[in-house]
């Protein structure tokens, strides 16, 4: 366990270690800049060059910095919150980079001039970025901020490591500004959600073990028997991330001095390599990860245990073994041999099993406490991400049905899927969580105002409806008009034409973006008045005990 | 060996691995033995802070 053993070195000699360990990445990162061939690989080179530098600048600082005295007697456990107040803010801040780059692309699509012709702002730049911005930045912020708070709680077991935890996160950060930089100067692998050139998974792949190994320490020395469900999940995404990204990512560099690589696969099983590990980063990143997340917070925030553990465990141990054979599902009618297409339906289908029971789980925790969906607008959006949760695993398995793929495919079906998903359960369970944790994390008794929560609940709520409702008609409309023949066995429409039909479509989805984008500002405004103590005066919430009085 | 020896043990082996995984997590989950450790774990979370 190479993370118990650096753990157990004393603090000179971890940052020893790290101080030569930032002096040797900021030599490689020059030397690369020096002789980079190409442009893209010279700007990575220094801004590596350039985080490792600022980070001795840091460290040397936080080295001088007089020690805090762990806190209360034998039994209080001094928990590690810096770095998930961190995660807290970063969490937040990418959210709104990551919807602002997602209300751009749609308006865009509604009003191509909004491409303003240069490659730069161009749609197909702009689109990893939004994908890898809210999946990876804020959703891998809102994953590794929750995991480092429940697994400390759970495991009543403060955070393993001293400056792991911070090379983490900041690690992580580096992670996605290299990405999002890399897209805007035309750095891709051509990868759905694995766009970032060979260089740059490396070093994801270096900042992922630290994770692993910070997080097995910390439930390695736990002070509780048993090891949280919530925990298992956070696990399971750990690990399964780790593993399709090394495999999807297995690239041959042109040379070690430029962005340039190819992949060791290749035609079909390139194809199939890719969908296995984009339908995990669905499966893993998206929903294993969350439901740790729901897992802890629900029954947290509920003020009981979840509805069954022994259904929890069903649904982990049936999740993780089904999951991972679903991707096949996004290959349907291609080269990919019948039975492999075949298979991923099969799996898809059966996915609907563990899918709902969890969300049953989830949701029938609040039996006999129904009220507080009424009088608690984080129970609100707890229970409505389960609801969505619930929707679209329900969606997914039957547009993996091979004849409902033949109409869904290539259209904004699969956009509005997508984000009823990754709006409706990842983006509200993350809500509640960083609703949740903020107060306690900078030392306030509540939120700022429980009203401006529901305010955002509201409004974010009717955008994703004006979302999702959008996308299916335009989706089903999109499809069949694509496959429409005339009585002479010609198509009906030129493509152009099924473009047009989408602009009322186009222009109603920007208008749901641009509500929950307001939403997320209603958040950062009640955030930011919670963490400077500031309390709201205002009615309580219809049907509380404090209403009633 | 044929594309279809492969093909039959893949898919032969493959019912038996995941049947018998099922059963294996069902009756872990429902052993009698095990249902005091299941409702101590439930209230973890509520238990600190």
């Amino acid at each position: 366990m190479a993370g118990l053993t650096l753990y157990a070195f004393g603090d000179d000699t971890m940052n020893g270690l790290a101080l030569f360990g930032l002096g040797v990445a900021a030599m490689l990162g020059l030397g690369v800049a020096g002789g980079a061939a190409d442009e893209g690989m010279r700007i990575h080179a220094m801004l590596f060059a350039g985080a490792a530098i600022l980070a001795v600048f840091f460290l040397i600082n936080r080295i001088y910095e007089p020690k805090v005295s762990l806190a209360g007697g034998p039994d209080t456990i001094d928990y590690n919150d810096s770095v998930v107040r961190a995660g807290a803010i970063a969490s937040v801040f990418w959210g709104l980079v990551g919807f602002l780059v997602g209300l751009t692309l749609a308006l865009q699509l509604a009003f191509p001039v909004l491409n303003f012709d240069t490659a730069w702002l161009n749609f197909g730049r702009l689109r990893p970025l939004h994908t890898s911005a809210v999946i990876f930045a804020f959703g891998g912020n809102v994953l590794i901020m929750s995991s480092f708070y429940v697994v400390q709680r759970t495991c009543r077991a403060r955070l393993a490591g001293d400056l792991a935890p911070w090379f983490i996160f900041w690690g992580y950060q580096l992670f996605i500004v290299l990405a999002a930089t890399g897209y805007l100067l035309g750095i891709t692998q051509s990868k759905e959600y694995a766009e970032p050139e060979w260089y740059v998974d490396l070093w994801l792949t270096i900042v992922w073990v630290t994770y692993l190994l910070v997080f097995l320490a910390t439930i390695w020395k736990r002070r509780e028997p048993h090891i949280y469900v919530a925990n298992w999940f956070f696990l399971a995404f750990i690990v399964t991330v780790a593993m399709v990204h090394l495999v999807n990512n297995a690239t041959v560099p042109v040379s070690l001095m430029g962005s340039k690589s190819y992949i060791a696969w290749s035609g079909v099983q390139d194809a199939l390599t890719q969908w296995w590990y984009a339908h995990n980063a669905v499966g893993f990143f998206l929903t294993a990860g969350f439901l740790g997340i729901m897992y802890y917070f629900l029954p947290k925030q509920a003020g009981r245990p979840i509805f069954s553990y022994r259904l929890s465990i069903i649904h982990f141990w049936s999740l993780i073994f089904l999951y991972i054979w679903a991707g096949p599902h996004h290959l349907h009618f291609t080269a990919l041999p019948d039975w492999a297409q075949t298979l991923g339906m099969v799996f898809s289908v059966m996915l609907w099993m563990p899918s709902w029971g969890g969300m049953v789980n989830g949701l029938m925790t609040l039996s006999g406490a129904w009220d507080k969906i009424r009088t608690d607008p984080l129970i609100r959006f707890m229970v409505v991400s389960l609801a969505f949760y619930g929707m679209s695993t329900f969606e997914g398995p039957l547009m993996a049905i091979r004849t409902v793929n033949a109409l869904s495919h290539y259209t904004d079906w699969t956009i509005g899927h997508v984000h009823s998903g990754a709006l409706g359960w990842v983006a509200y369970i993350s809500f509640a969580a960083i609703y949740f944790v903020v107060p306690p994390l900078w030392g306030q008794a509540r939120l700022y105002s429980l009203r401006l929560v529901n305010v955002h609940f509201w409004v974010s709520s009717i955008g994703i409806v004006l979302y999702i409702t959008a996308m299916w008609v335009s989706g089903i409309l999109q499809g069949l008009m694509w496959r429409a023949y005339d009585n002479l066995g010609f198509l009906e429409f030129s493509f152009i034409e099924t473009v047009e039909a989408m602009h009322p479509f186009y222009v109603i989805r920007a208008v749901g973006g641009l509500l929950f984008v307001i939403g997320m500002l209603v958040m950062i405004y009640n955030l930011w008045r919670t963490i400077r103590g500031e309390v709201r005066a205002e009615a309580p919430m219809a049907g509380t005990a404090a209403a009633r009085a | 060996m044929t594309y279809e020896t492969i093909a039959g043990l893949a898919k032969t082996g493959g019912l038996i691995y995941f049947v018998v995984l099922f059963a294996v997590v069902l009756a872990f989950v429902l052993w009698p033995r095990n249902a005091e450790k299941f409702r101590e774990a439930a209230n973890i979370p509520l238990k600190e802070d």
